[in-house]
C-alpha cells in the first residue's frame, strides 16, 4: 500500500513530531522561522500514544541544542528527526536538561533576575509538570507558567 | 562554608556546628578575635534589629562595621547595579551582610564578589540567620533539637520565619502543630514537602487545646494588610493572642518564642512568666551571628 502523507515530505531539515495538540504555535515561536524558511504545520493529527498531536516540519534547518531544550519544556514527549535527502538520519526524544541557563525568565516579579542585567538559572525539580526551580528566588514554577527570553 | 544564603544549603551537621559555636561564644567570646576585620552592612531596606544585632556581634568580637542603610543619597539612586555596588563594598570589607527587598539578591551578590556574603533577608525568600538563631534558642531552652513538639502560631501563609523554621527543624524529628486561621494556613507546597521529608504535623484552628502538649510555642504577628477583607481580619485578629492565663496548664518546660517586634499577639503579662523567652531569643541572635561571622571569616576554632 502506498504511504499517504498528509504533509509533504521534506528533502533536508527537521521534523518535530508528538507535540501535544494545541501547542504547535508555541513551538513555532521558539523556532522563530526566518522569512525564507519553508515550514509545514500540522494540527490535531491522530496519534496512538497521544490521541491527538501536532507536528512541524521545517525545511533546510537543523536545530541547536538550546532550541531542542526549549521545545522539551513545551512538548516533553516530542521526537526530533533530522532529515537529509528525504531520509531520516537521526531520531531523538527531547529531554529537559538538569540546568537551564539564560533561556527562561523568572515569573516572580520580585526575583532579582528580573531587576539586574544577569543570566537566569533554573534547576529541573520534577520532570512531570515539568517543574523548574529558580536558582535565585528559590521559587518553583511549572514550565507553562514561564516565558522564554 | 563560603557564604550563608539559604537554609537549603545547610545540612543538620552544619547547623549543629553553628549552634555549638554560638553556645561556646556565649560563654567565652574572647576565643575569637576579629580585630582589623571589617564587616560591610548593605541594607537596601530598613531593619533595625537584624542590623544592630550583626553590628553588636562584630564589635563584641573586636571587629569594625561600615554600613549602607537605605538607598537614599547612595550610588544606587544614581542607577548603579547591585553587582557594581557589591563589588565596591567587597573592596572595602572582609565580609558583606546584606538585606534586599528582591528575592535571590544575596545569592546573586555572592556570585559576584570574592568576600563571604551573609543573607540578612531577601524579600519573602530567606532569612537564614533568623532561622539559625531560632534553632540555637530552641536548643538552649530545651537542651536538644531532637523530637520536640512545637506549635507555630499566627500567620503561617506569608511568614517567612515559620517556613524556614519548619524546614530547619525537619532533620530533627519534630512534631508540629500549625495553628492559624484558614486564610493564613501553611502553604500546600510546604506541607507536601514536609510530608516527603517524613515530618509529622497537624493543622489546628485553635491554640487552647494543645497548650499542655507542647515544648515550644512560636508566635508570629497577624498583619492586617494580609487580609483582602477587613471583616475577615476582625474575626481572627484576637484568636491568637497569647496571655498568661492561656498558659496556665502549660508544661513546665514550655518556652514562648517570637521573632519580634510584637504588637498585641503576646500580652505583656506573659513577660514575667517562666515561659517568656522572646527577649532571650533576641539576645541569642548576637551569639549566633558571632558564630556565623567567625565561621565565614575562617577564624572559628
Amino acid at each position: 500500500m502506498m504511504k499517504v502523507m498528509k504533509v509533504d515530505a521534506i528533502r533536508n531539515g527537521t521534523v518535530i513530531d508528538h507535540i501535544p495538540a494545541g501547542r504547535v504555535q508555541r513551538v513555532l515561536a521558539i523556532l522563530e522561522p526566518r522569512e525564507t524558511d519553508v515550514v509545514m504545520m500540522g494540527m490535531n493529527f491522530s496519534s496512538k500514544a497521544m490521541q491527538k498531536k501536532d507536528i512541524i516540519k521545517i525545511e533546510g534547518r537543523e536545530l541547536s541544542q538550546q532550541e531542542v531544550n526549549s521545545i522539551a519544556l513545551i512538548a516533553p514527549a516530542a521526537k526530533v528527526s533530522i532529515i537529509r535527502d528525504f531520509t531520516v538520519t537521526s531520531k531523538s526524544k527531547v529531554e529537559i536538561p538538569e540546568h537551564i541557563e539564560g533561556l527562561l525568565s523568572c515569573p516572580n516579579p520580585k526575583c532579582i533576575s528580573n531587576a539586574e542585567p544577569m543570566v537566569t538559572r533554573f534547576k529541573l525539580i520534577d520532570v512531570n509538570g515539568p517543574e523548574l526551580g529558580c536558582h535565585y528566588c528559590e521559587r518553583v514554577f511549572t514550565a507553562d507558567e514561564m516565558s522564554h527570553i | 562554608m563560603k557564604n550563608l544564603i539559604s537554609m537549603r544549603d545547610l545540612n543538620a551537621e552544619k547547623i549543629l556546628e553553628l549552634v555549638a559555636l554560638a553556645e561556646s561564644l556565649e560563654k567565652d567570646p574572647s576565643q575569637i578575635d576579629l580585630a582589623r576585620r571589617v564587616m560591610a552592612a548593605m541594607f537596601y531596606e530598613a531593619s533595625t534589629r537584624t542590623r544592630m544585632s550583626f553590628e553588636s556581634a562584630m564589635k563584641r568580637l573586636g571587629g569594625e562595621v561600615i554600613a549602607m542603610v537605605g538607598t537614599s543619597g547612595t550610588s544606587v539612586e544614581k542607577g548603579e547595579t547591585l553587582a557594581d555596588t557589591a563589588k565596591v563594598m567587597a573592596r572595602y570589607s572582609d565580609i558583606i551582610v546584606m538585606r534586599h527587598p528582591l528575592e535571590g539578591a544575596a545569592r546573586y551578590v555572592s556570585e559576584q564578589v570574592n568576600v563571604p556574603v551573609v543573607n540578612a533577608g531577601d524579600g519573602a525568600n530567606q532569612h537564614p540567620t533568623q532561622s539559625l538563631l531560632d534553632l540555637y534558642t530552641i536548643k538552649k531552652a530545651q537542651g536538644t533539637l531532637e523530637g520536640l513538639k512545637l506549635a507555630l502560631v499566627g500567620d503561617l501563609k506569608y511568614g517567612r520565619t515559620v517556613h524556614s523554621l519548619a524546614y530547619a527543624l525537619a532533620p530533627f524529628s519534630p512534631e508540629f502543630y500549625f495553628v492559624s486561621p484558614r486564610s493564613l494556613c501553611m502553604p500546600a507546597h510546604i506541607l507536601k514537602d514536609l510530608t516527603k521529608r517524613g515530618v509529622k504535623f497537624t493543622e489546628k484552628k485553635k491554640i487552647e487545646r494543645i497548650v499542655d502538649e507542647i515544648d515550644i510555642m512560636y508566635v508570629t504577628r497577624i498583619q492586617r494588610e494580609r487580609f483582602p477583607d477587613r471583616e475577615e481580619y476582625e474575626k481572627v485578629k484576637n484568636a491568637y493572642i497569647i496571655t498568661a492565663d492561656l498558659l496556665q496548664n502549660a508544661r513546665d518546660n514550655l518556652k514562648v518564642l517570637h521573632p519580634l517586634p510584637r504588637v498585641n499577639e503576646i500580652t505583656t503579662d506573659v513577660d514575667s512568666t517562666k515561659y517568656a523567652y522572646y527577649f532571650d531569643q533576641a539576645e541569642n541572635g548576637v551569639y549566633m551571628r558571632q558564630a556565623i561571622l567567625a565561621t565565614l571569616l575562617g577564624v572559628a576554632k
